[in-house]
C-alpha cells in the first residue's frame, strides 16, 4: 500500500497566533457610547505568509476529486473541468452586483436565459427557475409551487407521499413546506405500486420520486406510477440527484413528472466545494409556470429583463437570484459538452457503474437482479459474522487511497454501501478500486477495525464529540479548565 | 473518461454490444433524446463564447460602486483567494468521513470559533444559504423553542427578505406582523412594537442595522419587553467590530451574510448566512456543526456532530432539510478573518463609517439632497433623499460610471436610495458622486 495522508500538527489559530495590533482606533467619534463594542472581537491576526501556510497544511489533510477516486454514492463526484472556474472567476462574471439594472448584466440575463431553456429541454418541462440554491431547496421551493398550484384550484392537499429509499431531505423539504409524510415500503427494490395506490388519496399532494432510484433501479413502472399519482389528482415530483443517469436517454418531463429539481453541483460539473455552495434549479410543467419564483428571466426583443411581473409567482426563496457563481459553471460545462456530449457522459456514466458493479458482486452481495443505472448498493451484510461492519470496510478503503462510498444510505439495504463511480473516472481507476475492495473485505478483522492508518487520524471518538459539544475554540478551553 | 479501446472492454466484460443495451430497462415509451443544445465545443472556442457574452455585462466592480442592500463588495485579498483555489478544498464534499477530511473540519471548526468571538454568540453553524433563508430557519426555530403562532418582524424589513420569511412560514403557518419605525430616528417605534405583543407571539426580529441602515440602540429595552420569547437579532456582521454584538444583549438567535468577508458580490450567489444561537437552543438549530474530539490514540481531531438533528437521520422530524450549504464561502470567510483578525476587523470598519460620513456630507452639500435622512447612527449605509426619482438617478449617474445606490421599495421614498461604502471606496470615489450628482440634478 502506498497511500499516505499528510499528517501535519497544525494547531488552532488560537494557539499559535494572537492579536497584538494596537489599532488605537474610537469609535465614539461616529456612534453613541451605548451601541459602541466594549472589548474587540478576539479573533487573532496572521500575516498573509503565515495564512497561507496555515490553510495550506490544512488543505493538505483533506481529500477531493482532484486527489483521487470519490465514489461516494448519490453525490456525482466527478471530475469537474477547470476551464469552468476560470470562467466563473472573470471580473465580467463575480464583480456583478445583485442590485445592478438589467441593461447593466445583459451578458449574465442572456447565459441565465440561455440556461433556463437548456436545462428545461434536458429535462423537459416547460419553465425553470434558477433561484435556488442547492437540491433541498430546490425541493422546497418545488413543494411550495405544488402547494400553491392546489391551492389556486381550491384543493387543500396535506400529504407527501414517498418511497423508504427516498434521500432524507425530500420528506424534510415537504414537512418543512407544511406536509404530513406518508412513507410506502419498496418492493424488490421499487416503488410497490399497490401500496402506492393504497397511499395516495385526494390529501395527495405529490408523490417523489428520483428515477433511477437510490439503488441505482429505473423505475421502469414509472408510466404506471403517473397515471396513478395523476389519477388522483396529485403531482409527480423528480428528485434530479440522479440525472446523470438519464440525460439524452429519457427525461422526467417525459416519464409525466411535473416538478423536477436538478443539483447542478453534480449532473452538470460544479464543485462541491466542501458541502456546497450547489444550485438546485427547479423546472415546472405549463400548468404550474405561473408559480415559479420571481424573477424569472426574460427575453424581449433583442433585450433580455428579470421578469417580476408574476402574479401567481410564490415570491422569493433567495434573497438575491441564486448561486449565479454556480450557474455559469454549469452552462460552461453544458456548452462544452453539448448535447452529444451530454449523452455520451450517462453512457459512461452507467457503463462505469455497471462495469464496477460486475466485479463488485463477485466478492459483495448487491441486493435485487437486473441492470444499474449510474450507481449500485452493495452490502456489507455477511461480513458481519466475522464482525465486521460496513463502516471498517469504508475506513480501510481510505488506507488504499480511495474516498470510501456512500454508506447505511439507503436503509433499505442492509449495511448498504452505495458505489457510484461517474463518467470521468478510467477503466484503469476502476479496475485498481474493485481490486482494492476485494482485497479489503478479505482482510482480517483486526485490520479493518484498526482502519484507518494512513490518514492524518485514526478513527475518531464521535460520541464523545455529541456528549461534550466542544463546538468553539471558547468551549474547547472551558472544557480543558473543567 | 474512458479511452475507445477501455469502453470495448467494459462492454464485453458485460457481454454488451452497444452501450444502448445498458437502457434497455427504460421502456420505449419514454425515451427521449436531446436534440435542441448544439455540439458541445471546445476549450478555446467555449473561452471564447462565455467571455464575450459576459463582455455584454458593465460589472459594479468596475465603477464606482455604493451598492449594497445586502450584498457588499469588500476587497477580497488576492492570499484568501489562494485558499478557496486550493483543490482539496473545492472539489470535497461533506465531510462525512472525518478522518479523511480533517482539514476541511479545522478550518470549519475554526470558522465556528471566529465568528462566536465576533457575535458573542455561544454557537454558530456552518452554513446556510443566505441572510433571507438564514431568516426564514431562525423564525422556524423560534417557533420550535416558544409556542404561539406570530412573528413581529420591522416594517422596514427588504421586500426579498421578507417574500422568503413569508415562504419559509408557510408550512408551520406563522403569521408575520410588523411593528413601526420612528420616521424621523428610523429607529424602532417602541411603543408599537409593545402594543404588539399578543400572548400568541414567540418571538421577534429586531435588524440592526435595519434596511434603512440605522443601528438599533434600544436593543436592551426590546430585550426585556419580549420577556422570554425568542429575540432574532438580524446584523451586519462587519459593523460587529465596531457595534455591540448580539450576544450581548442576549439575543436567543443571530443571522447574518459572510459574504462581505472574502467573497465576490457574484450578482448575489453564492453568499453565506451565518447564523448562531445560545447553547442551550443547539438542539433545535438547522444546519451543520463541527465538533472537537479526539482519535484513539488521542490526537485531537474534528468532526460533524449532533448529525440527529439533520435530514439524513431524522427525515421529516429533522430541523431543517439543508444537505449542501455553502461551505467554501465559510473557507474564505474563515481566511478573510484570521488574515485580518480582530483589530483589522476594527480598521476596516473605522475606514467605511469614516468614508461614508464624508460621503453623506458631500451628497448633503449638493442642493436639494441630503444624507442621511434619518437620525438613528448608521455603520456604512445610510439613506439619502434626492430632488429627482431615484430610477432617474441610477440611470443618469451610472452612464457617467457612479452606481449612487439601491432603491427603496418602502412607500413614499421614491426619491430616496440607500448609498453603502465599502473598504473599496477611495476619496476620488466619493469625489466623483458628488460630481456626477451636481451635474444631473442641477
Ligand atoms: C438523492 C438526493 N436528493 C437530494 C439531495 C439534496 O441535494 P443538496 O445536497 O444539493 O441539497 C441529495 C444530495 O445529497 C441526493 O443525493
Amino acid at each position: 500500500m502506498s497511500y499516505r495522508q499528510a499528517r501535519h500538527d497544525v494547531p488552532l489559530v488560537y494557539e499559535e497566533y494572537s492579536d497584538d495590533i494596537n489599532t488605537n482606533i474610537k469609535f465614539n467619534e461616529y456612534l453613541p457610547k451605548d451601541i459602541i463594542r466594549q472589548a474587540p472581537p478576539n479573533i487573532p491576526r496572521l500575516c498573509e505568509r503565515d495564512m497561507v501556510k496555515h490553510f495550506t497544511q490544512l488543505s493538505q489533510m483533506n481529500f477531493g476529486v482532484d486527489s483521487g477516486f470519490y465514489p461516494l454514492g448519490s453525490c456525482t463526484m466527478k471530475y469537474n473541468p477547470k476551464i469552468n472556474e476560470e470562467m466563473a472567476s472573470l471580473p465580467d462574471a463575480c464583480m456583478l452586483h445583485p442590485h445592478q439594472p438589467d441593461s447593466q448584466i445583459q451578458g449574465t440575463l442572456q447565459i441565465m436565459y440561455e440556461l433556463q431553456n437548456m436545462l428545461a429541454h434536458i429535462t423537459g418541462m416547460h419553465s425553470m427557475s434558477l433561484q435556488p440554491a442547492a437540491g433541498a431547496h430546490g425541493e422546497f421551493t418545488g413543494m411550495l409551487v405544488a402547494r400553491a398550484f392546489h391551492e389556486d384550484n381550491g384543493q387543500k392537499r396535506d400529504q407527501v407521499v414517498l418511497p423508504d429509499t427516498s434521500h432524507g431531505t425530500n420528506p424534510a423539504s415537504a414537512a418543512m413546506a407544511g406536509y404530513d409524510i406518508v412513507t410506502i415500503p419498496s418492493k424488490e427494490g421499487r416503488v410497490d405500486l399497490d401500496a402506492l395506490a393504497a397511499a395516495v388519496s385526494e390529501r395527495t399532494a405529490a408523490f417523489m420520486l428520483t428515477n433511477p432510484n437510490t439503488l441505482g433501479i429505473f423505475e421502469s413502472d414509472v408510466t404506471e406510477i403517473a397515471k396513478i399519482v395523476h389519477g388522483v389528482g396529485g403531482l409527480l415530483y423528480y428528485d434530479g440527484a440522479n440525472m446523470n443517469a438519464i440525460m439524452g436517454k429519457t427525461s422526467p418531463g417525459k416519464m409525466g413528472f411535473d416538478i423536477v429539481h436538478l443539483n447542478l453541483h453534480k449532473t452538470f460539473s460544479t464543485p462541491h466545494g466542501g458541502g456546497g455552495p450547489g444550485a438546485g434549479p427547479v423546472g415546472v410543467v405549463e400548468k404550474l409556470a405561473d408559480f415559479l419564483p420571481i424573477p424569472i428571466a426574460a427575453k424581449k426583443g433583442e433585450q433580455y429583463h428579470l421578469d417580476y411581473d408574476r402574479p401567481k409567482s410564490i415570491g422569493k426563496v433567495h434573497g438575491f437570484h441564486g448561486n449565479w457563481g454556480v450557474l455559469l459553471r454549469a452552462y460552461t460545462y453544458i456548452l462544452s459538452e453539448g448535447g452529444n456530449g451530454l449523452t455520451e457522459a450517462t453512457e459512461m456514466a452507467v457503463l462505469n457503474s455497471n462495469y464496477l458493479r460486475q466485479k463488485v458482486e463477485k466478492y459483495l452481495e448487491i441486493p435485487y437482479p437486473g441492470l444499474r443505472k449510474h450507481e449500485f448498493v452493495a452490502s456489507g451484510s455477511a461480513l458481519k459474522k466475522n464482525g465486521v461492519k460496513t463502516l471498517d470496510v469504508a475506513k480501510r478503503l481510505i488506507d488504499h487511497g480511495f474516498h470510501p462510498p456512500t454508506v447505511y444510505f439507503p436503509h433499505l439495504v442492509e449495511e448498504s454501501i452505495m458505489i457510484e463511480p461517474t463518467e470521468t473516472e478510467s477503466k484503469a481507476t476502476l479496475d485498481a478500486f474493485a481490486a482494492a475492495l476485494e482485497k479489503v473485505v478479505g482482510e482480517s478483522p483486526e485490520v479493518l477495525h484498526n482502519a484507518p492508518t494512513c490518514a492524518s487520524v485514526r478513527r475518531l471518538n464521535e460520541t464523545d464529540a455529541a456528549k461534550n459539544l466542544i463546538l468553539s475554540y471558547r468551549d474547547y478551553l472551558a472544557f480543558k479548565a473543567r | 473518461m474512458a479511452q475507445q479501446s477501455d469502453k470495448e472492454q467494459m462492454l464485453a466484460a458485460l457481454n454488451m454490444k452497444s452501450t444502448e443495451e445498458l437502457f434497455g430497462d427504460i421502456p420505449k415509451g419514454v425515451r427521449s433524446e436531446i436534440t435542441e443544445i448544439q455540439n458541445g465545443l471546445c476549450e478555446p472556442a467555449t473561452r471564447s463564447r462565455i467571455s464575450s457574452l459576459l463582455a455584454r455585462n458593465r460589472p459594479a466592480g468596475k465603477m464606482s460602486s455604493f451598492l449594497g442592500g445586502g450584498s457588499y463588495d469588500f476587497y477580497i485579498p488576492s492570499a484568501v483567494k489562494s485558499v478557496t483555489g486550493r483543490s482539496e478544498f473545492l472539489t470535497s464534499y461533506t465531510p462525512y468521513q472525518p478522518e479523511t477530511s480533517q482539514g476541511l473540519l479545522q478550518v470549519l471548526f475554526e470558522y465556528q470559533s471566529m465568528m462566536c468571538e465576533l457575535t458573542g454568540m455561544d454557537v454558530v453553524n456552518n452554513s446556510l444559504y443566505d441572510y433571507s433563508t438564514g431568516l426564514g430557519e431562525a423564525a422556524l426555530m423560534a417557533s420550535r423553542l416558544k409556542p404561539g403562532k406570530v412573528f413581529l418582524i420591522p416594517e422596514t424589513i427588504s421586500w426579498p427578505r421578507f417574500s422568503v420569511l413569508q415562504n419559509y412560514c408557510k408550512g408551520p403557518g406563522i403569521s408575520l406582523v410588523k411593528y413601526r419605525y420612528d420616521r424621523k430616528t428610523g429607529l424602532t417605534d417602541i411603543a408599537d412594537f409593545k402594543s404588539k405583543l399578543s400572548g400568541d407571539v414567540f418571538g421577534a426580529l429586531v435588524e440592526t442595522p435595519n434596511c434603512l441602515g440605522v443601528l438599533e440602540s434600544q436593543v436592551d429595552e426590546i430585550r426585556q419587553a419580549l420577556g422570554d420569547r425568542i429575540l432574532v437579532a438580524g446584523v451586519n456582521a462587519l459593523s460587529l467590530a465596531a457595534v455591540r454584538p448580539p450576544g450581548d444583549y442576549g439575543a436567543d438567535i443571530m443571522i447574518s451574510e459572510g459574504q462581505m468577508f472574502g467573497n465576490p458580490t457574484n450578482f448575489g450567489g453564492p453568499m453565506l448566512g451565518i447564523m448562531g444561537c445560545k447553547k442551550t437552543h443547539v438542539r433545535k438549530m438547522p444546519g451543520r456543526v463541527i465538533g472537537l474530539t479526539d482519535d484513539i490514540e488521542g490526537r485531537r481531531a474534528y468532526c460533524m456532530t449532533l448529525q440527529t438533528r439533520e435530514q439524513h437521520i431524522r427525515r421529516e422530524k429533522a430541523t431543517s432539510n439543508i444537505c449542501s450549504n455553502e461551505a467554501l464561502t465559510t473557507v474564505a470567510t474563515a481566511s478573510y478573518l484570521a488574515l485580518r483578525g480582530g483589530s483589522g476587523l476594527r480598521e476596516t470598519a473605522f475606514y467605511t463609517m469614516k468614508k461614508s460620513r464624508e460621503l453623506a456630507k458631500a451628497i448633503s452639500a449638493v442642493k436639494g439632497c441630503k444624507a442621511p435622512v434619518f437620525s438613528g447612527s448608521y455603520f456604512n449605509e445610510f439613506v439619502a433623499s434626492f430632488p429627482v426619482p431615484a430610477e432617474t438617478l441610477i440611470e443618469k449617474m451610472s452612464e457617467k460610471g457612479v452606481l449612487p445606490g439601491v432603491e427603496m421599495a418602502l412607500d413614499g421614498m421614491e426619491k430616496n436610495l440607500l448609498v453603502a461604502v465599502t473598504d473599496r471606496i477611495t476619496d476620488a470615489d466619493i469625489k466623483k458622486y458628488a460630481q456626477v450628482l451636481k451635474e444631473v440634478v442641477q
